[in-house]
């Protein structure tokens, strides 16, 4: 456990690279309260931009800034994010080669209460579909400063999903983590279970400890960054466990069951698995609730992980036949 | 309006404040503050001047509602379920898993809910076309749209004003709840919209400007703009957020509030004491 929420990181990273980095600027469209940027705004309040409601103006503005020099962390709720600003984020900030990190916090089924409307289960499919963007999803304090930092660097735009509540570590200061590069937490020979993001990648880790207990040996992967997807790890461990199971707090057509699907399906055709929400809606509710329902959970992490080992079984029994 | 009619309005919106605090105490958390500013308007709406049947909610010559600040959804909840729409039990289940009432308005959801929102920006929209649907079946009714403040910052409000002043919608009548305040703070110190009136002149539209929590205003200028010859409506409430809800009236963070149920308990017992 962190002594902080994941917001007061995000915050708390922006500040110090701040004061090195006079481009550094923070955008908001009246959700500051919630992103939790108001220490930010006290101590560069020139650099500090709340446009009020207005999602597509924000990312219009944080593309002008870019263009100027500057370096916007432009932040909304991930639905508004994603879908509201779309064409903006599309055309001003990447077709325009342009250096906006935005950010959509309270993504999938952690909107809970905000309820259906403010579930994007869709914003890293619609994301994945932007040539050259970078896409990422913390899964802890740790991860979340280090993937910032490294955003900030990377020459072009951005986007990340923020889990905004949560004090969760999972890595030591010191472990490496590196933007492009998927994360091993655990070693495992018969299963590989890859996950993203703050609510999945514990239930991943929680889900091999179960399996463990019935003699299944599953790795698990944090892939913190879906785009540019780390092929090489994921094809290292699909040779070496020759199964998957990716889990997201997303939709299943266009996330990173999808990334690893369609890149598998290329280059080395595997059994994969999704833990994903199945073409529904969000609809309103407790976070755990909302897991129970859409299947984001270690139980059916487990359940699934059993299913891609059958079809593992058969297909190892069809190549020996 | 007689004075006995004005009383009775008067306990309504007392008895729906209550429902209202009550309902969202339940659950602990809530946007308390934007459904308290709405409670007048709410309550002479559907007790005075729509034309609705509970039993029959999507009755094809009712007028309707679009609550494009959709977040102020428990206000408008209590409302039908106190007119009948829905058990009043169903208030208890706000925003629990399986519940029939989401913390935003839909339609698909919640018998006497007109459309879905929730995105703000986009409910005016959807009044235009609902107001445009109207006309083209010869129903004489209203369209009733309501906005926020700061919801009117998203640019989407503005197309539709010159859409809806442009197609003569004389049967759409639209209301700001001008409570001054947004999540960060003050309008007017995020994204001032001032001079709202002017601006929505501008735009070809009737507008008038009264006090959102008086009755005899709202009955008289909604009457009014019912006599719009050739354009759309904006009527700008000024209003409190949170108002009559003791903990939250005017405070900065009453946007979306956590909240235990003694304390509503409490507030209630102020408001219950206080004769209207
Ligand atoms: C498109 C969109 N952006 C952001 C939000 C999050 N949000 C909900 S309410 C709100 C503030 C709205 O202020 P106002 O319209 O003044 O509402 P009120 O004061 O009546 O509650 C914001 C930013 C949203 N629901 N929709
Ligand atoms: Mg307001």
């Amino acid at each position: 456990m962190s002594e902080k929420d994941m917001r007061d990181v995000y915050t708390e990273t922006l500040i110090e690279m701040a004061e090195t980095n006079e481009n550094i600027c923070v955008m908001e469209a009246d959700l500051m309260t919630a992103t939790g940027t108001k220490p930010f705004k006290e101590k560069f309040p020139m650099r500090t931009f709340n446009v009020g409601v207005a999602e597509a103006n924000l990312v219009g503005i944080a593309s002008g800034l870019s263009a100027g020099g500057k370096i916007p962390f432009a932040a909304t709720f991930g639905c508004f994010a994603a879908r509201r600003t779309f064409d903006q984020f599309f055309i001003s900030a990447n077709y325009a080669q342009q250096n906006v990190k935005l950010v959509g916090t309270d993504p999938g089924v952690s909107a809970a209460f905000n309820g259906g409307t403010h579930m994007p289960f869709e914003d890293t499919g619609l994301m994945r579909c932007i040539p050259n963007l970078v896409i990422f999803e913390p899964s802890d304090t740790v991860s979340l400063k280090k993937l910032i930092k490294q955003a900030a660097d990377h020459k072009g735009s951005t986007y990340m999903r923020l889990q905004r509540k949560g004090k969760n570590s999972l890595y030591k200061e010191s472990d490496k983590i590196v933007l492009g590069k998927g994360n091993v937490l655990k070693e495992g020979s018969d299963v590989t279970i890859i996950a993203s993001g703050y609510v999945m990648v514990p239930e991943a880790l929680e889900a091999a400890e179960l399996l463990g207990k019935e003699g299944i040996k599953a790795a698990v992967i944090d892939m913190h960054t879906i785009k540019p997807l780390d092929k090489k790890l994921i094809l290292e461990y699909a040779k070496k466990t020759g199964a998957l199971v990716v889990c997201e707090n997303h939709q299943k057509a266009c996330g990173l069951f999808a990334a690893v699907s369609e890149m598998l399906a290329e280059e080395l055709p595997t059994p994969v698995q999704a833990v994903a929400v199945e073409d529904k809606f969000g609809q309103v509710g407790t976070l755990e609730y909302l897991q129970e329902v859409y299947g984001l959970t270690a139980s059916n992490i487990v359940e699934k992980t059993k299913k891609v080992l059958e079809r593992k079984q058969i297909r190892v029994g069809v190549q020996n036949g | 309006m007689s004075n006995i009619d004005l009383k009775e309005l008067k306990e309504k919106a007392k008895e729906i404040r209550i429902k209202t605090i009550d309902s969202i105490g339940f659950l602990g958390v809530g946007h308390i503050g934007g459904a308290m500013s709405i409670i007048e308007l709410l309550t002479i709406l559907y007790y005075k001047k729509m034309k609705i049947d509970p039993i029959n909610p999507k009755m094809a010559d009712r007028d309707k509602l679009v609550l494009s600040k959709g977040h102020a959804g428990p206000a408008l909840y209590c409302t039908l379920a106190d007119k009948g729409f829905f058990p009043v039990k169903w208030l208890h289940t706000l925003n629990q898993g399986g519940t029939k009432l989401p913390s935003h308005c839909d339609m698909n959801m919640t018998p006497g809910i007109d459309m879905t929102t929730g995105s703000l920006g986009q409910g005016l929209s959807s009044a235009i076309g609902l107001a445009l649907s109207m006309r083209l079946d010869n129903i004489d009714r209203n369209v009733f749209a309501i906005i926020g403040d700061g919801e009117s910052q998203e640019g989407q409000n503005w197309e539709a004003a010159m859409a809806a002043s442009q197609f003569k919608l004389n049967n759409l009548i639209a209301f700001t709840d001008y409570n001054k305040m947004q999540i960060d703070g003050y309008t007017k110190d995020i994204m001032p919209i001032d001079d709202l009136e002017a601006k929505w002149k501008a735009f070809g539209w009737n507008t008038y400007r009264i006090n959102g929590h008086d009755f005899s205003a709202l009955d008289n200028t909604i009457d009014s703009a019912r006599q719009s010859f050739d354009k759309p409506i904006m009527i700008i409430l000024d209003t409190i957020k949170g108002k009559g809800c003791s903990f939250a009236e005017g405070k900065l963070n009453n946007h979306n509030m956590p909240f235990t149920y003694e304390e509503a308990k409490e507030a209630i017992k102020i408001l219950e004491e206080t004769n209207v």
